[in-house]
């Protein structure tokens, strides 16, 4: 479904992903994980158009996507749930997730529906300001959101980040439901443990560049990984 | 009281035409992050393309209404993707530099095509009012332009919080990145932005005209640079604070002419902005938001 091919990102004379490529199959969950500026959730970016590689290719369902602006994707079917959530804190719960659906024509009330079926805590706070939501319940609405336009490939960038542990399993446990019911996932966490037990298949990213990678119960295995992101 | 009465009536006349700049700056603010100071002379090109269509074509009032509002429309997106679009990632000084630029050349275009001479404009309002009215001075012009702020108000308040694109336009004012994310075409909704803006700014400056009907290439400077107060004053940003700032700068600036001095106005009212932002920094509905770090 999606096939990284050697980027080359720079943040100004900065090489900051150096010759990446990994693959995402019809299904699957992958993660990508690393210790903090290893690079995850710039790659994750430059998938979704919001920076730009200088080399190499990004293929998704066949058609290459990459320097393809970030606003034209989501027709295409991906959807990312950006870092630190970043939902309209000014908008109610509903408009941001019609905000969601901004480009589907197709049914959005079904849709709105289904979001508001598997997260109840929305439902209850439709008309409340984004705002005003605990943590855990804007990360409940950024994927809700996310989740509106149908997408083909959802890209979670650190849904655990700053959750209390009780809200993290909850949030894993929402991604290993939509896991089963089909929708592939492309997951970067610091949480690599979380990570690696809901995950198919994994990466690791070292300061650009990726290092390891095996099915998730490989790299919880895996000495290294466990050396140095799993505390063991 | 008769005398306080049309003060104020012509107080809350004035600051409608202020209140209309207002929400162009407002919006433009708000999605763009700068300020629009070439906002006021838009206003001045729809007096002149207004007073053309009156005085050279011979179009009704409606018609010319309408046209300056096209042209102003048109002015406005040409403006914002020529001047502004390819500095989006410059520094805020650069954006505001350029806009005082496109300000001038405004200016200067207006009086090489229709001369520094100034023209007398003639009122797009041909409503008769009874004489009970008028006895307190209210003019047919100064309760056109108050219906049609009132107007004006209503449906952009609808516009803003009901439809697609208002909502996306909230979005992008909050959050660019994340707005293209659920597929929203920034660059576009900048542009409408402007447009819905400047297409105001042509309503502001017939009504603004048929009140004080001389015409020249600087008649929208001042009346920008109040409504740029006006704006701040209600805190920038916020569409319900352009309106109620606008409307008390009117009133002030009114009141201060009757009562106090015609010469003073102008520095009375500067004087009570100046008071209110030490007072509330982000204007009188403005949220403050302190800087991170």
């Amino acid at each position: 479904m999606l096939k990284v091919n050697d980027i080359n990102v720079y943040y100004g004379a900065i090489h900051a992903i150096k010759g990446v490529s990994f693959e995402v199959n019809d299904g699957e969950v992958v993660t990508l994980i690393g210790a903090n500026g290893a690079g995850k959730s710039t790659t994750l970016q430059t998938i979704s158009g919001l920076l730009h590689s200088r080399t190499g290719s990004i293929s998704f369902q066949g058609e290459n996507i990459a320097g393809v602006p970030a606003h034209k994707l989501v027709a295409k079917g991906l959807a990312q749930v950006p870092e630190g959530r970043r939902v309209f804190l000014q908008m109610t719960v509903e408009e941001n997730l019609e905000m969601g659906a901004y480009t589907s024509s197709g049914n959005v009330a079904g849709r709105l529906e289904k979001v508001y079926d598997r997260f109840p805590r929305l439902k209850e706070r439709r008309r409340q300001i984004a705002g005003t939501l605990s943590g855990g319940e804007q990360q409940m609405l950024a994927m809700g959101r996310a989740l509106m336009s149908d997408p083909k490939l959802l890209m979670l960038d650190e849904p655990s980040m700053g959750l209390a542990p009780i809200l993290v399993d909850q949030i894993f446990q929402i991604i290993h439901e939509l896991h089963v019911a089909g929708t592939t996932i492309l997951l970067v966490e610091q949480n690599a443990q979380m990570a690696l037990s809901v995950a198919d298949r994994g990466y690791v990213l070292e300061t650009g560049r990726i290092v390891t990678s095996g099915t998730g119960a490989e790299l919880l295995a895996d000495d290294n990984v466990k050396r140095a992101y799993l505390g063991g | 009281m008769t005398f306080f009465l049309s003060c104020l009536i012509s107080g809350i006349s004035l600051g409608s035409v202020y209140a209309i700049i207002a929400l162009g700056y407002t919006m433009v603010y708000g999605i763009a992050k700068m300020l629009n100071f070439a906002h006021g002379d838009v206003i001045m090109v729809g007096g002149y393309v207004c007073y053309c269509a009156l005085n050279y074509l011979g179009l009704p009032s409606l018609v010319s209404v309408l046209l300056a509002m096209a042209a102003c429309t048109a002015l406005g997106i040409l403006i914002e993707g020529l001047a502004y679009k390819p500095l989006r990632q410059a520094g805020s000084l650069a954006v505001l530099i350029t806009a005082i630029g496109v300000s001038y050349f405004l200016q200067n275009a207006a009086q090489l095509i229709w001369g520094a001479t100034p023209k007398t404009f003639t009122s797009v309002v041909h409503i008769e009012l009874p004489q009970t009215l008028t006895n307190v001075g209210v003019s047919s012009e100064a309760l056109v332009t108050v219906l049609v702020c009132v107007v004006i108000m209503v449906g952009l308040t609808l516009f803003i919080n009901k439809s697609k694109l208002g909502k996306a336009m909230r979005a992008c004012s909050e959050d660019k990145g994340a707005a293209q994310l659920m597929g929203i075409n920034v660059n576009r909704t900048i542009s409408v932005t402007f447009a819905i803006g400047s297409a105001l700014a042509a309503v502001a400056g017939v009504l603004l005209c048929s009140s004080f009907p001389i015409l020249q290439p600087t008649t929208g400077s001042m009346p920008g640079i109040k409504a740029f107060t006006a704006a701040v004053f209600g805190g920038i940003g916020s569409i319900p604070g352009a309106f109620l700032g606008g409307i008390l700068l009117g009133i002030i600036e009114s009141l201060a002419k009757g009562y106090i001095s015609t010469d003073l106005a102008n520095a009375i009212v500067f004087a009570v902005l100046i008071v209110v932002l030490l007072v509330r920094p982000a204007g009188l509905l403005g949220k403050y938001v302190p800087e991170k770090v």
